[in-house]
C-alpha cells in the first residue's frame, strides 16, 4: 500500500469502470491500442506518460468526450454506446476537471456550481445553492461565491472547477492534468483539495505529472506510452522498482529536476 | 561589480501618489489633447474647424431661420426655412394614415416602451408581467395599426412616413435575431440536411441586393403561400427585410460561436447538459455577448434599409420627403427636408449604438 497518512477506505471489489479491448483512432492515427482497465469503487488511479501517449484521450473516453471505435466501456454499470440516454446517464455520475478550468465566465462562481444540479438533476435552487456553498467551503473559497471566474487566480479557479463537479455528487471524478496550467505556488492549494477528496473515498482517475501526489494518494499508478498501458503497479513499486525501460527513462526525465 | 545588500521590513518602500501632472484634469489634457507636437497641432486644427462650423450651422438652423409661412415664398432670409414643418410633419410621421386615427399610432408607439423595457433593462419593476405584455405587444400593435375589434380598418397601403420605417424596422429586428440564431446553429449542425439548408439560405439571400429581393418578392413569396392569398405589401416588405437581415445575423452570430473555446462545450457536456441546454445556458449567452457590435450593426443597417420600401410603391419618411422636395410649393428646400429625415434616422440608430455600448459594459464579466 501507499506510504503516507492515507486514511481513505480501501477500494472495494465492485468495479466502477470496466474497459475492455479499447481502441481508438483519430483519422488513421491509432491513439489508443488495446486498453484493458478495471477501476474499482473508491480506487484512486494516477495515469502518467509522455505527451501524446493517449492518457488524456483515455479518460475523455470514459465520459464520452471522445468516441471510441472498438472495445467496451462500462461506467457504473452503464455501457457507453451511441445511445444518448446512456451517455447522459454516465455524465451525470462522472465529474471532470480540466487543465484549463473551463469555468463559465458569464456566470458567478455560485452560478457555475448550481447550474448543472438545477438543470440536470432538477434540484431546487435554494438546495442547490446550499450544496454549492458546502463544497465551496470544502475547497476553501466560500467568500468568492459571488465573484466572476475572471476575478480569481488560477488556483482558485481550479478549486471552483472541482467544487462545481462535486456539486453533481458524482461517483467518479476524472482529472485531466489539473495542475499543468498553474503557477508553481498555486499547485499545492489544488493538490491539497484533491488529497482531501481522495480521503473521502471518491473513485478518482487523475492524469498528472505530480509524482508526489501519486505516491501520497494513489492505489495504482499507470504509465502509458504510444497509446498503450506500458506498466502499472502500486506507487511504491512503480517509483522505486520500475520494470520497463520506457518507464525508467520517463521517471528519470521527470524526477531529474 | 555589485554590492550585496538586503532590506529589512522597516526599510521596504511605501506606496506614494502618482505625479500631479499625470492625473486629474491636467493629466487628461496632457495625455489626450497635448501629448507631443503632432497631437497638439491636430487639437488646434480641430478646434479651429469647430469654431468655423458650429456658429455658422447654428446661425443657419436657428438664428436666421424662418419658422412660419404657407409656402417657400414666405422664406426670404439667409437661414433655413422650417415653415413647411408645421404643414407636413404629420405626413412625415404617419404617411397617409387617416389623420383622425393617428392617435392609434401614437398609443402603439407609447406602448412600445413598456414592451421593450423588461428585455433591455435590468431590475424593471414588475418585469415578469411586463414580459407577458411584450409577448402580446405585436398583436396589440397590429390591431391598433390595422384596425378591427371595433376600430376602423386602415389598409396597410395607407401606412407611411416614419411610422412605416419603425413598423418594418422593429418587426425585422425582433424577427431576424431568433431566425439568425437558428440559422447560425443550423450552419454548424452535424445533420447535413439542416446544414445545407442553412448554408443555401444564407448564401442565396446574402448574395442578392435587398432591392432585388423586394422587386421579386411578389414572384417568390406566392410560391410558399396558398394560391388565392394576395400578400399585403407591408408584410411582404417585413418578410423580405427579415430574411435579408437574418442571413447577415446568422454570419455575425456564427463568428461569435466560433470564438467560444472548445473547453466550454466540453465542460457543459461533461456536466451532463444536453445540446439545447448547453447552447441556451452556456454557449449562446457568451456568443451573443461577443456578437453585440455585429448584431447592432446589422440592426442599424436593417433600419436604414427600410427606406427601400419605395421600390414597391410604399412611402416611408424618405419617400414623403422626396415627394415634398418636388412639390412646387416647397421647391428648393431639399437641405432642410433631408436634414430632418437624417435626424429621425440618426436619433434611432445612435440610440441603438449607445445602448449596445452600455449593454456590453454591463455584460463584461470576464475582465471585471
Amino acid at each position: 500500500m501507499s506510504t503516507t497518512e492515507d486514511h481513505a477506505p480501501t477500494p472495494s471489489e465492485n468495479p466502477a469502470i470496466e474497459i475492455e479491448g479499447l481502441n481508438k483512432w483519430y483519422g488513421s492515427f491509432h491513439v489508443l491500442r488495446d486498453i484493458n482497465l478495471d477501476v474499482a469503487e473508491r480506487e484512486r488511479i494516477v495515469i502518467c506518460g509522455p505527451s501524446g501517449s493517449g492518457k488524456s484521450t483515455l479518460i475523455r473516453c470514459i465520459n464520452r468526450l471522445e468516441e471510441h471505435q472498438e472495445g467496451r466501456i462500462i461506467v457504473d454499470g452503464t455501457r457507453l454506446t451511441n445511445d444518448l440516454k446512456n451517455i447522459d446517464a454516465v455524465r451525470r455520475e462522472v465529474g471532470m476537471v480540466f487543465q484549463s478550468f473551463n469555468l463559465f465566465p458569464h456566470l458567478t462562481v455560485l452560478e457555475n456550481c448550481t447550474l448543472a444540479p438545477i438543470w440536470v438533476r432538477k434540484t431546487p435552487k435554494a438546495e442547490a445553492e446550499a450544496i454549492a456553498m458546502e463544497y465551496l467551503e470544502r475547497v476553501k473559497i466560500p467568500e468568492q461565491a459571488l465573484k466572476f471566474p475572471g476575478q480569481l487566480s488560477g488556483g482558485q479557479q481550479q478549486r471552483v472547477a472541482i467544487a462545481r463537479s462535486l456539486c453533481m455528487k458524482p461517483k467518479i471524478m476524472l482529472f485531466d492534468e489539473p495542475t499543468s496550467a498553474l503557477d508553481p505556488e498555486m499547485i499545492k492549494e489544488v493538490l491539497d483539495v484533491m488529497v482531501d477528496l481522495a480521503q473521502t473515498g471518491m473513485t478518482m482517475l487523475v492524469v498528472t505529472h505530480e509524482m508526489g501526489f501519486a505516491s501520497q494518494v494513489a492505489d495504482r499508478v499507470i504509465f502509458m506510452d504510444e497509446g498503450q498501458i506500458v506498466e502499472q503497479n502500486n506507487p511504491d513499486e512503480f517509483f522505486n522498482n520500475p520494470q520497463s525501460e520506457r518507464t525508467k527513462l520517463f521517471l528519470s526525465q521527470i524526477l531529474s529536476h | 561589480m555589485y554590492e550585496p545588500f538586503h532590506r529589512t521590513t522597516d526599510d521596504m518602500l511605501r506606496e506614494r501618489p502618482a505625479p500631479a501632472a499625470t492625473v486629474g484634469v491636467i493629466g487628461w489634457l496632457r495625455t489626450n489633447l497635448f501629448a507631443g507636437w503632432i497631437n497638439t497641432a491636430l487639437t488646434l486644427v480641430t478646434l479651429y474647424i469647430l469654431w468655423l462650423a458650429i456658429p455658422s450651422f447654428i446661425g443657419w438652423a436657428f438664428i436666421d431661420a424662418q419658422l412660419a409661412g404657407n409656402d417657400r415664398f414666405a422664406c426670404t432670409g439667409d437661414g433655413a426655412c422650417w415653415a413647411w414643418l408645421d404643414q407636413r410633419i404629420n405626413q412625415f410621421l404617419y404617411g397617409f394614415y387617416p389623420s383622425e386615427e393617428t392617435w392609434r399610432v401614437n398609443i402603439a408607439f407609447v406602448l412600445l416602451f413598456p414592451a421593450l423595457a423588461p428585455w433591455l433593462m435590468e431590475n424593471v419593476p414588475g418585469d415578469r408581467y411586463l414580459r407577458w405584455f411584450s409577448v402580446a405587444y405585436p398583436v396589440i400593435a397590429t390591431i391598433l395599426l390595422v384596425g378591427g375589434f371595433g376600430l376602423e380598418v386602415v389598409q396597410t397601403d395607407k401606412f407611411g412616413g416614419f411610422m412605416l420605417n419603425l413598423t418594418v424596422g422593429l418587426a425585422g429586428i425582433v424577427l431576424s435575431l431568433p431566425i439568425g440564431i437558428v440559422l447560425a446553429l443550423g450552419r454548424q449542425s452535424r445533420l447535413p440536411l439542416i446544414r445545407w439548408f442553412s448554408i443555401i439560405f444564407i448564401e442565396a439571400v446574402r448574395g442578392v441586393p435587398l432591392i432585388t429581393l423586394l422587386f421579386v418578392s411578389n414572384i417568390i413569396l406566392p410560391i410558399f403561400l396558398p394560391p388565392d392569398m394576395a400578400l399585403d405589401s407591408v408584410i411582404r416588405v417585413i418578410v423580405m427585410v427579415t430574411a435579408f437581415a437574418s442571413a447577415y445575423m446568422a454570419e455575425v452570430i456564427r463568428g461569435g460561436l466560433q470564438a467560444i473555446p472548445k473547453g466550454q462545450y466540453e465542460a457543459a457536456q461533461a456536466m451532463g447538459l444536453n445540446y439545447s441546454k448547453a447552447m441556451r445556458l452556456i454557449i449562446l449567452p457568451q456568443a451573443l455577448k461577443i456578437s453585440i457590435p455585429g448584431i447592432v450593426n446589422t440592426f442599424i443597417g436593417l433600419f436604414k434599409d427600410t427606406t427601400l420600401v419605395i421600390v414597391i410603391g410604399l412611402f416611408d419618411i424618405l419617400g414623403i420627403a422626396n415627394a415634398m422636395v418636388s412639390n412646387p410649393d416647397w421647391l428648393g428646400l431639399s437641405t432642410e427636408t433631408y436634414v430632418v429625415v437624417a435626424l429621425f434616422f440618426f436619433s434611432v440608430c445612435f440610440s441603438m449604438s449607445r445602448y449596445s455600448i452600455r449593454l456590453e459594459r454591463r455584460l463584461d464579466t470576464d475582465k471585471r
